[in-house]
């Protein structure tokens, strides 16, 4: 196990130093002088040479991305064009705002997603199970930011249950219940892709347990169908439930990246959104960086908890 | 005339040419039985259909303002769909909207089809430092959420079809070549690889010729179902504005554009065309499902 974790934890840094290259290539990749790019077109030629220089343009390419990895590393992510402050200051609360929206919408995938594939599960074929298989149908292909609107329209705007923009009201400002009333329509959107595969996933590993030699062993001997279920068949699919869990955080992330812009969730989604339109290139490479990031790390704990649960998998 | 039954175990006297013609009525028997995936087949030839005659299948220009008709609803006389926030009939812009949504989810998947099919090839059978290369660089790929992929591709391209485009093929490549390798590893250590090396076949022979033929339909199966995933990320991409510029008609971009309307009484405009994403998606979905079983030879015996 911890020969495992060491070399899946080593396997990381080749590839969060590929991702930092290439988010690094960015401004490259852009055609036209980054300087002019970075300053806009209005600048100054004596503004363009100074930032030309402050960059390190005028050195070989990969010394200079050797020099802004170690700014990376020492925490030192450059200044935003448009806000002329640097980007962390902006970027680490927006962070924290999209983290708290994704584990909203992982925690909504995961409680109701277990839940309605446990119950299609138990009684497969029936009312239930139909319905909800037939809407999980269409969950993979849902086009988050539409399902966005919707749920907006019917429960903010028609019905006025919820709030429909923002992350808490300007009167109770920081107010955690206020943050929880604003986070469910958003969750509930951003987690719906990932509902419908977690939701089809356990129906098909309830009734594939239910079929095994194990279950009807179990029951030949006369043990209680409950305790079947929850002792023994709930903890073997378990672990196909937790991978595919971890396999579609990108998907919530992606998904958030959408509901930030339409609920106006001031997170990192609408950051870079706003960036991109404003041309704003360090804040577009920092959130970037930050998104992959946190994807790569959460990835590494998923698998590491796999393995921790299934010592088959280890290999 | 009667119904014909398929034949199962067709008469090795006959010729080839009538085989062949058993195989594929044989196939269209098995993807049959599969109603999703027929429908799905049908909502897909009649939107492409649609999309290919919209300047004769519109009621009206996409881009025409019919002024005074702002925000009509569903169900109008003259404007089947209502009226957008401009004017514009919904209806004759969902129809010319499916140009540039079925566009930008097929040619990026069928452009990477052959991509991902010669990459994955050659990772999963050459192998060695030529494949880790391939492998470690998809990784790099893998370790962006798909959206954020295509984001960052459309910040460094601007807004644009072919930014779309792009964007679609940078992020579907790595889940199709991955699909390639992972068969191809599997198919690697069967027995006919096994014959054809006795036999004297070069390595490329093996791969192209032996190897090839075995892992293309998965390549195929797993391409059709992810044509619906690009087609919504596309639209989301468009939904951002990153997509196609206005005035042209795009389902993302009207969803976008209606949902500024949402507040003031008006919902159809931007869920109509989100709902016609979703449909056409999922179709592509119930497709690629239906065409599983047609080459799946476990299901095909049954």
């Amino acid at each position: 196990m911890l020969t495992y974790a060491i070399k899946r934890i080593l396997a990381i840094i080749p590839i969060l130093l590929g991702v930092s290259f290439l988010v690094f290539s960015i401004v490259y990749l852009i055609p036209g002088d980054p300087a002019v790019k970075i300053l806009g077109q209005a600048a100054t030629d004596e503004a363009v040479a100074a930032l030309r220089e402050e960059l390190g343009l005028d050195k070989p390419f990969f010394v200079q991305y050797g020099i802004w990895l170690a700014d990376i590393l020492t925490g030192n992510l450059g200044t935003s064009i448009t806000m002329r402050i640097p980007v962390e200051s902006v970027l680490i609360p927006k962070l924290i705002n999209t983290l708290i929206l994704t584990a909203g919408s992982l925690a909504v995938c995961i409680i109701f997603g277990v839940l309605i594939g446990l119950l299609a599960g138990l009684k497969p074929y029936s009312w239930f199970d139909r319905i909800s298989m037939f809407f999980a149908q269409f969950g993979a292909n849902v086009p988050v930011f539409w399902l966005a609107i919707v749920l907006m329209w019917i429960l903010s705007i028609q019905l006025g249950w919820l709030p429909a923009f923002g992350m808490y009201d300007m009167r109770t400002e920081g107010s955690v219940l206020s943050t929880l009333q604003h986070l469910i329509l958003p969750s509930i959107a951003a987690a719906s892709v990932s509902l419908a595969v977690i939701a089809r996933l356990t129906r098909s590993s309830l009734i594939d347990a239910f079929n095994s030699d194990y279950v009807k062993t179990f029951r030949a001997y006369g043990i209680s169908e409950r305790k079947i279920i929850f002792k023994h068949a709930f903890r073997n699919i378990l672990s196909p439930i937790i991978n595919m869990t971890g396999l579609q955080i990108g998907s919530l992330i992606g998904g958030a990246l959408f509901v930030e812009v339409v609920f106006s969730w001031p997170g990192l989604g609408s950051q870079i959104y706003t960036s991109i339109t404003g041309q704003d290139l360090p804040m577009i490479q920092a959130g970037v960086l930050f998104i992959a990031a946190c994807f790569v790390i959460v990835n590494l704990i998923n698998d590491l908890l796999v393995a921790f649960l299934n010592p088959r998998l280890k290999h | 005339m009667g119904k014909v039954e398929p034949v199962l175990h067709p008469n090795p006297v006959v010729s080839d040419h009538l085989v062949k013609e058993n195989k594929l009525k044989q196939l269209w028997t098995v993807f049959k039985k599969d109603k999703l995936a027929v429908v799905g087949l049908v909502i897909i030839v009649l939107v492409s259909f649609v999309a290919i005659f919209a300047p004769f299948l519109a009621p009206y220009d996409p881009n025409l303002s019919h002024g005074s008709k702002r925000l009509l609803g569903i169900g109008t006389p003259g404007h089947l769909l209502g009226v957008d926030e401009q004017g514009r009939d919904i209806l004759s812009r969902l129809i010319w909207g499916g140009r540039s949504s079925l566009l930008s989810a097929v040619l990026p998947i069928a452009l990477m089809f052959g991509v991902s099919l010669i990459l994955g090839l050659v990772a999963g059978y050459w192998g060695g430092k030529i494949g880790e290369g391939i492998m470690r660089l998809l990784d790099v790929l893998f370790a962006f959420p798909t959206v954020l992929l295509a984001i960052v591709i459309s910040a460094i391209m601007g807004a644009g079809l072919v930014t779309i485009m792009v964007a679609c093929c940078f992020t579907m490549l790595p889940y199709m070549t991955r699909v390639v390798y992972t068969s191809t590893v599997t198919e690697k250590t069967k027995e006919y690889v096994e014959a054809s090396k006795i036999l004297g076949a070069t390595k490329f022979q093996i791969a192209f010729k032996e190897v090839l033929p075995n892992v293309i339909s998965d390549l195929i199966v797993y391409s059709t179902t992810l044509i619906g995933v690009a087609m919504v990320l596309g639209a989301g991409l468009s939904f951002l504005g990153l997509g196609v510029q206005p005035p042209t008609a795009d389902w993302g971009k009207m969803t976008s554009d209606g949902m500024k309307v949402l507040t003031i009484g008006a919902p159809h405009v931007a869920t109509i065309p989100g709902l016609i994403i979703l449909v056409v998606a999922t179709s592509f979905n119930w497709l690629g499902d239906g065409l599983r079983d047609v080459f799946d030879p476990h299901k095909r015996t049954q």
